[in-house]
């Protein structure tokens, strides 16, 4: 059925205001990081302005938060690597094999994804002081993979029941162990899956504030809990603390941009089949 | 097939490690640190016995009870705006348009950015002196509002920000799910004269109704663990009126220094969020024995 050129505009104009609410505030972050301190006071809704790199060059040079820039993107990469890695293999395990706790496996993982992370921060704090593991960016790791794995196992866990049975099946008679199908039949197929997982698993160690906030210190500290350092009773620096919140923007933006159809389809797995 | 033994074994138990390491013990941990009295710094060994007297205390706590209400009734706000605003909306632009992938890429920014970053912007927007939502009050002849000092406009300040950044999930998912809806059932049903209202009703949401339940279960889920934008933006304030029950248990934990109560209130989290995943799980299990 045609639709009438009315109706085709309406919906048009519907999509781009929502598209504008949705852009808005994140237009917001960026353009007031490019703003002098005097002019973010004076004229809050003057939106023709000279574009300074002046907050940007106050963060990361006078502040010195360059560290806690690298900090969160070795967190960030390593946490994502080691659980694609892990997690993947389990997907594996889980879809392909049956065996004896398999059930309590999965249930169990299911139900860690759901676990608020203000309720986890406080044993972690005391277990992670015994260990020894406090203010370290390992300790940040292995907690970040901790949490990440249910996620991208079970959306992994989708993707591996995809790739046809059979091939693994025609590798195995033609003398393929279970090591080598994995890596060589299966991984390749996955890539898509891979993708979408890599992107949630590093959104979340990138973003993720609370038990950063409690795990680290002045030396290991992530960018979203050195972004609330600017926030003090006697007023806020917005030039400079949306100067922060753009760096800690950029990187899942730009992975938006680049992967929005692998997203949307990690999102809607599960729920929707299609 | 026959594998052998070791096989399963060898793909599973990294993960499986990992996970009870890093996040089944601290759990398990939780639920016993609730039952003692412990305070930061000293060694596990001093900690007392408390018995039930942590969940005594957090019981006897007004701002327990309060936080516990302002978290239901922001889940229940915040969740509920935001289904209807996504199922609306999700209704209305099901039709498929060309460039709608470039407006869906717009339409999941909200939900990638950190949630630190949003309630920064936020907090920004709704600043009483600086901020562009007073500013633009001001420009069409309307009352500026000191907006994060009063109770009732702090918790619609923390409402409307979720409602930015979680509605576009629901229309993504619903999205989604209309396009699944087999295209003969809406034919046949157009033939029989339905209008666009009983075919609304009557047929299409019907026949997305199991991803309906899964988002509202998933949507519920996520409410009960917001803590980061509320942090930034009000850090439960004015008064206790924005302070969740994650952030009453942080604040307890790490500023009340009184670690054994805070445990026992996220014990008493953990049963609510464990109640509505079992609920969720019975709804739909991505990993139940299809294969």
């Amino acid at each position: 059925m045609k639709r009438s050129p009315w109706l085709v505009a309406a919906h048009y104009g519907m999509l781009i205001v929502l598209a504008l609410l949705c852009v808005a505030p994140i237009v917001v972050i960026f353009a007031t990081s490019m703003r002098q301190q005097v002019q973010i006071f004076s004229e809050p809704l003057n939106f023709i302005f000279t574009p300074t790199l002046e907050n940007y060059r106050a963060v990361l040079v006078e502040d010195h938060l360059d560290r806690y820039l690298w900090n969160s993107l070795f967190v960030g990469v390593v946490s994502t690597v080691i659980t694609l890695v892990v997690g993947c293999m389990a997907a594996y395990g889980l879809a392909r094999f049956r065996f004896p706790g398999r059930h309590t496996v999965a249930y169990t993982t299911l139900l860690l994804r759901t676990v608020p992370l203000a309720v986890l921060a406080i044993p972690v704090f005391m277990i992670w002081n015994q260990w020894g593991l406090i203010n370290s960016l390992w300790g940040l790791v292995l907690l970040y993979v901790g949490v990440n794995l249910p996620f991208t196992i079970w959306l992994l866990y989708g993707f591996v029941l995809q790739v046809p049975v059979e091939l693994e099946e025609a590798a195995a008679i033609d003398g393929c162990g279970p090591i080598r199908i994995f890596t060589k039949i299966l991984l390749p197929l996955m890539a898509p899956g891979l993708a979408a997982a890599s992107i949630f698993t590093f959104r979340i160690a990138w973003n993720e504030f609370i038990l950063a906030l409690v795990l680290t210190d002045r030396q290991t500290r992530t960018l979203p809990v050195a972004a609330t350092l600017f926030i003090t009773d006697l007023g806020v620096d917005w030039g400079k603390v949306m100067a922060m919140a753009s760096l800690i923007a950029i990187p899942p933006l730009i992975f938006t941009f680049i992967a929005a159809r692998q997203i949307i389809s990690g999102l809607t797995a599960g729920a929707v089949k299609g | 097939m026959r594998t052998p033994r070791w096989v399963p074994v060898f793909f599973i138990a990294p993960a499986v490690l990992v996970m009870a390491v890093a996040c089944l013990y601290p759990v398990l941990a939780a639920f016993q640190l609730s039952g003692y009295d412990w305070s930061m710094g000293t060694p596990w060994e001093s900690a007392r016995w408390q018995g039930v007297g942590n969940f005594v205390e957090a019981f006897n706590n007004r701002r327990v009870w309060s936080s516990l209400w302002t978290t239901l009734l922001f889940a229940a706000v915040c969740v509920s705006a935001e289904m209807v605003l996504g199922i609306a909306l999700a209704l209305a632009l099901e039709q498929k348009v060309r460039g709608m992938a470039f407006f869906r890429t717009l339409f999941i920014l909200p939900m990638m950015i950190a949630p630190i970053a949003v309630g920064l912007v936020w907090r920004y927007m709704f600043d009483a002196q600086f901020g562009l939502i007073n500013a633009a009050l001001i420009a069409v002849g309307l009352e500026p509002k000191i907006w994060l000092a009063d109770p009732l406009l702090a918790f619609i300040a923390i409402v409307i920000a979720d409602i930015w950044q979680w509605t576009p999930f629901v229309f993504i998912m619903m999205i989604a799910a209309l396009a699944n809806v087999d295209s003969s059932v809406i034919e046949a049903s157009r033939i029989d004269g339905a209008g666009w209202w009983q075919m609304t009703m009557r047929v299409k949401l019907p026949m997305v109704m199991h991803v309906i339940a899964i988002t509202l279960m998933m949507r519920l889920i996520d409410a009960f663990r917001v803590l980061e934008v509320i942090y930034v933006l009000t850090f439960g304030g004015p008064g206790d009126s924005t302070e969740i029950l994650s952030l009453h248990i942080y604040k307890t934990a790490f500023i009340g220094q009184q670690l054994g109560v805070a445990a026992a209130i996220s014990v008493l989290l953990l049963t609510v969020v464990a109640a509505l995943s079992w609920g969720a799980l019975r709804l739909s299990n991505p990993m139940k024995d299809d294969a």
